[in-house]
């Protein structure tokens, strides 16, 4: 696969001396969904912006599709759809029409037929006369996908599509994601939430205080950085971890009902069966044993935390 | 060129226009004709002939200039700052479009909008007064210039206005006026002298006088130093334009 998105050494200052983007370096798949993951203001929005042209970069080179973001802009611009953040829409105009004035301005000429079918897919054809005004929030951000889809872009970028939308409207979303993939679209999404990026990204970024901190497969992220942890429930209650089992990374919570055992997913041995054994030798009885898995969202506040 | 860009930014402001047909045609053509009711038939009749012409017919083409400037520049003003309010700007800044082709969307429907009621105007005005239009071409040469020339004016207002108030600033505290002490209502033969020359400064004066030429042969300045003037206006407003796309000044962070 090759990148389709590449940011090279991009920086963005603003005027007061705010340094939103730090040197930031990307290489976006084709055909992959990334997630960017970061908290409020870590740079995400204006990484998105930079990329599709409403932000200028203070330095630094964004290629699309192998176009130069700034000397190529139309060549660059054409292959980009863009869903923002907030609901930013005209009011008084119908969906169609709204939709309609999204592909002319990309140099595309109108075509019903089209747009009807990508208003189907979002489930926004039978609105498709109605004022934008009378939609509903999860029914107006679909028109802001429906307009970044209106030009038949390869990549589209999401910035927090799911801000405010409830579950069902979110797992629909998920589904016309996984759609728009399965055509070909390369899609990057921005989020918050991190079962987003869990339920439906190839690779995540973690992105703070203006840097990447991290680009991983997330297979390979959760692997590498997971923590798993073997919850011991005991039959009558320790006082104290036996002297016998020291040697073992264990925790014995505050009534000594349990003890949790953590180890690495990816360490040859994992000293399950000894810790058992041990355990039964030093007299313990349990009567229940449950693993756990860390989840992204641990290793996403683990790394914000890391770099103060 | 982006031509498919610059019709869909057209054919959407047309559309506005016509949506709020009340607003946008009716009130300002209902306005004018109070103008001809109040000064022509009953102030008017008491005003002897201005220039050889009759007071009523005399401020006809005053009436189309007060009308088309404010119409033009409201227009296209409204017309980008909206998007900047309600911040759909964001789909113009990341289409594959130049600045310039934006400004000749939204410039092109503004100045539409104001020919559409300049000419509207016009008509009624036969309702009300005799009038004979010397040089007609000269006359929608004139208009047109002035519908195009305004909108710029009116497209620079909206990226520099930041709230509705700014939107509102420039063309009640200066067009409006301009308007009013350039001509539309009198000659300026008809003031004292100093004011002849203070009037000069106006060139809001320029337009109407050649304006005025074309419907009457008659003018307060020659014809070509009306031509010279809405040019260079047109120039300004395209140069600002023109800086305001180099450093995306208000639009581009």
């Amino acid at each position: 696969m090759s990148a389709i998105v590449s940011v090279k050494n991009l920086r963005k200052a603003y005027a007061g001396g705010f340094e939103a983007l730090k040197s930031v370096n990307l290489d976006i798949e084709e055909g992959e969904i990334l997630a960017l993951l970061g908290p409020n203001g870590a740079g995400k929005t204006t990484l998105i912006s930079t990329i599709c042209g409403i932000t200028v970069p203070t330095s630094g080179k964004i290629t699309v599709g192998g176009f130069d973001t700034q000397t190529q802009f139309r060549a660059a611009r054409d292959l980009i759809g863009l869903v923002p953040q907030e609901i930013n829409l005209e009011p008084f105009e119908t969906v169609m029409n709204s939709v309609s004035f999204s592909r002319g301005i990309f140099g595309k000429s109108r075509n019903d037929a089209y747009i009807e079918d990508v208003l189907k897919q979002l489930s926004l054809h039978d609105k498709k006369d109605s004022k934008i005004m009378t939609l509903s929030g999860g029914m107006k951000r679909r028109v802001l996908i429906a307009k970044a889809l209106s030009h038949e872009p390869r990549v589209l970028f999401l910035d927090e599509p799911t801000a405010g939308v409830d579950v069902e409207l979110r797992k629909d979303m998920w589904e016309v994601v996984a759609r728009l993939k399965a055509s070909g679209v390369t899609i990057i999404l921005t989020t918050h939430y991190i079962e987003e990026a869990e339920a439906i990204a190839d690779r995540v970024g973690v992105i703070n205080k203006g840097e990447i901190l991290l680009v991983q497969d997330k297979a390979d992220l959760m692997a590498q950085m997971g923590q798993k942890q073997l919850k011991i429930e005991l039959t009558d209650a320790a006082a104290t971890i036996p002297d016998a089992l020291a040697g073992y990374d264990l925790a014995r919570a505050d009534d000594g009902l349990s003890l949790t055992y953590s180890y690495d997913t990816t360490g040859e041995r994992t000293g399950i069966t000894t810790l058992l054994n041990d355990l039964q030798k030093a007299g313990l009885q349990f009567k229940d044993i449950q693993t756990q898995q860390s989840s992204l969202e641990d290793i996403f506040v683990g790394l914000v935390k890391e770099k103060p | 060129m982006n031509l498919n860009a610059v019709w869909t930014i057209y054919i959407f402001e047309m559309r506005r226009f016509f949506r709020t047909i009340t607003q946008s045609l009716i009130s300002p053509v209902l306005s004018t004709s109070l103008y001809f009711v109040v000064f022509g038939a009953a102030i008017g009749s008491r005003i002897q002939e201005v220039e050889g012409v009759s007071y009523g017919a005399f401020i006809v083409p005053g009436l189309i200039m007060l009308s088309v400037m404010t119409q033009a520049t409201s227009n296209a003003s409204f017309g980008i700052y909206f998007p900047k309010f309600i911040g759909t700007i964001y789909e113009l800044l990341s289409a594959p479009i130049s600045f310039l082709e934006v400004v000749a969307g939204y410039v092109g429907a503004a100045a539409t909008k104001a020919l559409f009621i300049g000419v509207i105007i016009l008509i009624t005005a036969f309702f009300f007064v005799d009038i004979q239009i010397a040089h007609p071409f000269a006359m929608m040469l004139f208009l047109v210039l002035t519908c195009v020339s305004f909108a710029l004016l009116g497209f620079i207002i909206g990226i520099w206005a930041d709230n509705f108030e700014k939107l509102q600033l420039i063309p009640l505290l200066v067009i409006t006026p301009l308007v009013f002490l350039g001509g539309s209502f009198y000659s300026i033969s008809m003031l004292p002298p100093v004011w002849q020359t203070i009037t000069l400064f106006n060139p809001v004066v320029y337009l109407i006088s050649g304006f005025r030429w074309s419907f009457f042969g008659e003018a307060d300045v020659a014809i070509g130093v009306s031509l010279f003037a809405i040019a260079l206006f047109t120039g300004a407003c395209l140069a600002i334009i023109w800086w305001i796309f180099r450093t995306g000044w208000r639009i581009r962070q």
